[in-house]
């Protein structure tokens, strides 16, 4: 049994079925070490978010093995999914943090999913402390509409690492920010990430933030290059 | 799981779009005043319908097997009340005389039908509320007692009476006196009554046979068993009359009511409507939410969230209009009642029964609701959140 994080092997996938079927990741092997961080690019269309919605248990698997701490999910069932996606930490290239509620609310909304956390004044309390680790603890009760883009994806990075995931997951976090916040919160993610030795995998197009990975996998038409 | 934190999202999400929140609100409360006016109506109908059964005293009734409702009676002769006498329990044998007639609205000479009622006032075996005091007036020839709770269309009758004393009308083209009000009540079959001696009915029914009546009461010697008396009198009395108890006599006519006439019918299908009409706003407006937060919904379920939990926001959801619509909901309804009653003198009032019906009504029809807006979550996919 692989001890790594994330471990793929010959995985396939395809979107569509008979004359339509297109093939978007064909013998793809890939793997994730502990407390490694790795940064995924390539052209567009290659098939890199299509890789990161297998790995995150949203989609489900087609061909292959993909094991994900510890899960195998090819023929894992729904509830095998789900479970596995509360030990992931997801941020996506929009924030989608729910509008409705405050920075710190929304970052409590992860903890809610650890019945063992505690109670409600528990998981706001942790929320606040993780807002402050991302700078963000001037901002614990705004709404995100009120907040810069820069603001909303560190809520969002709080809000995917405060419940201690073992696996971190981003896709193009930086692609709907400036240059220097899109640095900065890739910096955040990465100092926050190796403080507790999560492994990230994520998924760019910027080569200027290519400096801060451990390892660089390139993909090109749904496989690995390199 | 506890359906706490499910909920109190749900409050959060509706809380946060005031104006989609107060017309969800606005539907539910609709839906409410709908089912709760038209189940009123349809109690008070039952009620008011059978306001002259239930006034009548007698252990005991004689009626025609076709009479269908008591507001226009099949006759039969009266001779039947006084074979009754030959069973040793019947202590006295009232005929009643029932009638409709047009009466002229003493203010602006408009007609209207009106139900008049004779019997052996003095006999005292037969009385309505304030009847007592009126006998001997009622001896005077053209002289009536007015049922006071005859719809207004009578004219301002008991007023006009407090005010000047007995006043003069016109029943039928005939001139008669208003010597005092009963309290009997309008109902759906007669919109007005009035009460008189025997021989003041037969004076403004000239045309009718004085030898046919309408019902007869009976009084039964004290201790008498009335379902022995009624099994005597049935053997004793020819097919064209039915003995029947005084609860018999009320069923009788709330049954033509409920059965025979799709009245019934029409406040059931008013009260659906209502609650069609409510589960759709609510549905809209629980399925724009959805649609509306699709992202957010996505987001939820890529980070773990389970199908159930996101099951419990939409009804949490549902369950939150409901209440929040019911509570104005019966509110503006006990006001509508107070006011309908006033104008129709129909007996509507709130009661804790039929709150509770609605209520649980309101909540199944937000629980529909939420159940069909639920299968909007479906399209919420993760996988397209990336
Ligand atoms: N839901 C989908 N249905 C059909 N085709 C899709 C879907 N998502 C992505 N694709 C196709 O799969 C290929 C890979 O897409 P994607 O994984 O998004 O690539 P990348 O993230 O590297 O740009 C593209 O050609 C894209 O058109
Ligand atoms: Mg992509």
């Amino acid at each position: 049994m692989p001890v790594e994080p994330v471990h793929l092997t010959n995985v396939g996938f395809a979107f569509g079925d008979g004359a339509l079927r297109r093939p978007v990741l064909r013998e793809l092997d890939l793997t994730v070490a502990a407390g490694e961080v790795v940064l995924l690019t390539g052209p567009s269309g290659s098939g890199k978010t299509t890789l990161l919605t297998l790995i995150g248990a949203l989609r489900a698997m087609q061909s292959g093995s993909c094991m994900v701490l510890g899960q195998e999910l090819l023929g894992a069932s729904q509830a095998a999914r789900v479970a596995l996606r509360r030990r992931i930490g997801f941020i996506f290239q929009n924030h989608n943090l729910l509008g409705f509620l405050t920075a710190a609310q929304n970052v409590a909304m992860s903890l809610e999913l650890h019945p063992d956390f505690g109670d409600d004044a528990a998981r706001f309390a942790e929320a606040e402390r993780m807002l402050g680790r991302v700078g963000m603890t001037e901002f614990a009760s705004v709404v995100p509409a009120k907040l810069s883009g820069g603001q909303r994806q560190r809520v969002a990075i709080a809000r995917a690492l405060v419940a201690g995931p073992g696996l971190i997951l981003a896709d193009e976090p930086t692609a709907a920010l400036d240059r220097q916040s899109g640095r900065d919160v890739v910096e955040l993610m990465r100092d926050l990430a190796k403080r507790s030795g999560m492994p990230i995998l994520l998924v760019t197009h910027d080569p200027r933030i290519l400096d801060v990975a451990d390892r660089v996998v390139k993909m090109e038409d749904g496989r690995v290059v390199g | 799981m506890s359906p706490f934190l499910p909920v109190r999202l749900a409050w959060r999400q509706l809380r946060a779009e005031r104006a989609r929140l107060f017309s969800a609100i606005a539907g539910v409360m609709f839906a409410c005043v709908l089912v709760f006016m038209q189940l009123g109506f349809r109690s008070a109908l039952f009620d008011s319908a059978t306001a002259l059964p239930q006034a009548l005293q007698g252990e005991l009734f004689l009626v025609h097997p076709l009479t269908t409702a008591l507001f226009r009676p099949e006759s039969f002769p009266r001779v039947r009340a006084y074979q009754t006498l030959a069973v040793p329990e019947v202590a006295l044998a009232v005929p009643i005389y029932m009638m409709q007639s047009i009466w002229r609205n003493p203010v602006n000479g408009s007609h209207r039908a009106i139900q008049l009622i004779g019997f052996d006032t003095e006999a005292g075996a037969v009385s309505f509320p304030g009847l007592t005091e009126l006998i001997p007036a009622l001896k005077r020839p053209y002289t009536i007692a007015f049922d006071w709770k005859s719809r207004p269309e009578f004219g301002p009758v008991a007023a006009m009476i407090a005010a000047n004393g007995p006043l003069h009308v016109q029943i039928g083209n005939r001139d008669v006196e208003i010597v005092g009000t009963v309290a009997l009540g309008a109902s759906f079959g007669a919109d007005g009554n009035a009460v008189m001696s025997e021989t003041n009915f037969r004076r403004l029914a000239s045309k009718r046979d004085p030898s046919n009546i309408d019902l007869v009461a009976l009084r039964l010697r004290p201790g008498a068993d009335p379902i022995a008396a009624q099994r005597a009198l049935t053997a004793l009395l020819p097919g064209d009359v039915k003995v029947v108890t005084h609860d018999q006599l009320v069923a009788w006519e709330r049954n033509y009511w409920e059965t025979a006439t799709p009245i019934g019918f029409i406040f059931a299908f008013g009260s659906l409507m209502g609650l069609i009409v409510g589960m759709v706003i609510v549905y809209q407006i629980l399925f724009a939410d959805i649609a509306s937060h699709l992202a957010e919904y996505a987001t939820l379920k890529a980070m773990g969230f389970s199908p159930g939990y996101l099951r419990l926001v939409v009804m949490g959801a549902s369950a939150i209009l409901a209440g929040l619509g019911f509570i104005p909901g019966i509110l503006a309804s006990a006001g509508l009642y107070d006011v309908v009653a006033k104008a129709t003198l129909l007996p509507l009032r709130m009661d804790a029964t039929r709150g509770a019906m609605v209520l649980a009504l309101i909540f199944g029809m937000c629980a529909f609701a939420g159940l069909l807006a639920m299968r909007k979550l479906r399209d919420a996919d993760p996988a397209d959140m990336f």
